[in-house]
């Protein structure tokens, strides 16, 4: 990759850090709420089923999530698994690919 | 050479990201599965379970409040006090962490 | 005390405590009294030079300015060559990729006025030049080169003292390269490579701190890559 492409991820891990930083703290409140409050899956459905607005915000931080995950990996296989070059990268690239289908599987699933 | 708070802190960073990492397709694939969502919850009740739920929890306070120290030192003007940054993360986790445990 | 090459061993010395006395007492006692074929690095002996920047306890350190007291664990103390360089002998290390490394990250003045202009007006107070002034004075001791582990993990890494020259170098008003700089420093092997473990700024006996630089290096990258300067 050319030092202009990493420089790009790093902007984009950055960027989708601080997203994260806000859905993150968003998931928790609302994760505490619902155990504290005991709900069920049918109760935890009633709520999340229909709402465009929670399927808005989850769409956007499984997005963010697929770009913030692989960025992540990137260094640690490079730095810690000694795998470097294209074949990383393209591992990484099917990754996000991959969270990307199996989280918006999931966003549908619970808010649609 | 590594006992300061800043290299604890990358490590607990990068750990908890792997972790997340790893977790997060199968949370996704047990979210996927919404309609089996009643005998799903039924299972995450076992001890071993919630522990592992709380753990999860920990791991992205951790993470988060890991990357947050990261965004100020790469972004804020550089002071002392940064050096303060790896306590209020880990700080931040345990409080995160003793909440969902209190609420399981 | 590490003897021989990277497939050398430690040795154990017995050496007198004194009052007041620093590792490179230490060493210097081993050289002369004991085994004069021990090899090692030296010059000014007070602080100023950093030649003597060693391994001691794990730990890499001007043995100059490192009272025993401080750091001699059960009247013991390990003492080997810098960390992340490759060993000639003993105490000694090959400091040359540490300075291609500088020369790599484009670690040198080139200014753009002539003897004939006038002299360039630089407020000393003016917030580049104050926070390029805060990384100047590195004498390229090579400690914080030992203590990063990214050096470790990454061999084509440039480096916190490279980076942190670059950085003071991209501050200067004067310098007529930022933009090829910009392009040195950027990506896997420079400054994108810095995860902010600190320890470059916890070791540095100069109290400079690399990861401030790199953090502007960082910054003024992306603005450069946006901007489509890069």
């Amino acid at each position: 990759m050319t030092f202009r492409g990493e420089a790009r991820l790093w902007i984009a891990q950055r960027a989708s850090a601080a997203l994260l930083a806000v859905c993150v703290a968003v998931h928790l409140v609302t994760i505490i709420y619902a155990v504290r409050s005991g709900l069920s899956a049918a109760e935890i459905l009633e709520r999340t089923r229909g709402s465009p607005g929670w399927f808005a915000f989850y769409s956007v931080f499984v997005l963010a999530v697929t770009v913030h995950a692989p960025i992540g990996l990137r260094s640690v296989l490079s730095e810690w698994a000694g795998w470097r070059g294209r074949s990383r990268d393209l591992a990484l690239l099917f990754f996000a690919a991959f969270l990307a289908w199996i989280g918006m599987r999931a966003v549908l699933a619970v808010f649609a | 050479m590594r006992q300061h708070p800043s290299y604890w802190a990358f490590v607990v960073h990068r750990v908890s990201g792997v972790a997340l990492a790893v977790f997060l397709p199968f949370h996704f694939w047990a979210l996927g599965n919404a309609l089996q969502l009643d005998s799903f919850l039924a299972w995450t009740q076992q001890p071993l379970v919630k522990f592992g739920e709380w753990l999860i929890v920990v791991a992205l306070a951790a993470h988060l409040g890991g990357g947050l120290r990261v965004l100020a030192l790469e972004f804020l003007p550089w002071r002392n006090w940064q050096k303060s940054l790896a306590a209020a993360a880990a700080a931040f986790a345990v409080a995160v962490g003793l909440a969902f445990a209190l609420a399981l | 005390m590490w003897r021989g090459g990277a497939d050398g061993a430690f040795q154990a010395f017995d050496v007198p405590r004194q009052a007041s006395q620093t590792v490179l007492d230490v060493v210097t006692h081993i050289q002369r009294a004991l085994d004069p074929t021990l090899a090692y690095r030296f010059a000014c002996r007070v602080g100023m030079c950093g030649s003597c920047a060693m391994m001691v306890n794990g730990v890499p350190r001007w043995t100059c300015r490192t009272h025993v007291d401080k750091v001699v664990q059960k009247n013991e103390l390990t003492i080997g060559p810098l960390r992340n360089l490759p060993i000639i002998r003993d105490l000694v290390t090959d400091m040359r990729e540490f300075f291609d490394k500088w020369a790599r990250a484009k670690g040198e003045f080139r200014g753009r006025n002539t003897r004939q202009d006038d002299f360039a007006k630089v407020p000393p107070a003016s917030p580049p030049r104050a926070q390029a002034s805060a990384g100047i004075e590195c004498i390229g001791c090579g400690v914080c080169y030992a203590a990063c582990d990214v050096v470790a993990w990454n061999p084509d890494y440039l480096g916190p003292a490279a980076l942190n020259r670059a950085w003071t170098l991209v501050l200067d008003e004067r310098d007529r390269e930022r933009t090829e700089r910009l392009r040195a420093v950027a990506g896997d092997a420079g400054c994108h490579a810095c995860h902010s473990h600190v320890s470059c700024t916890e070791r540095c006996p100069k109290h400079l701190s690399p990861t401030a630089s790199i953090a502007g290096l960082k910054r003024e990258v992306a603005k450069a890559v946006v901007h489509g300067d890069l």
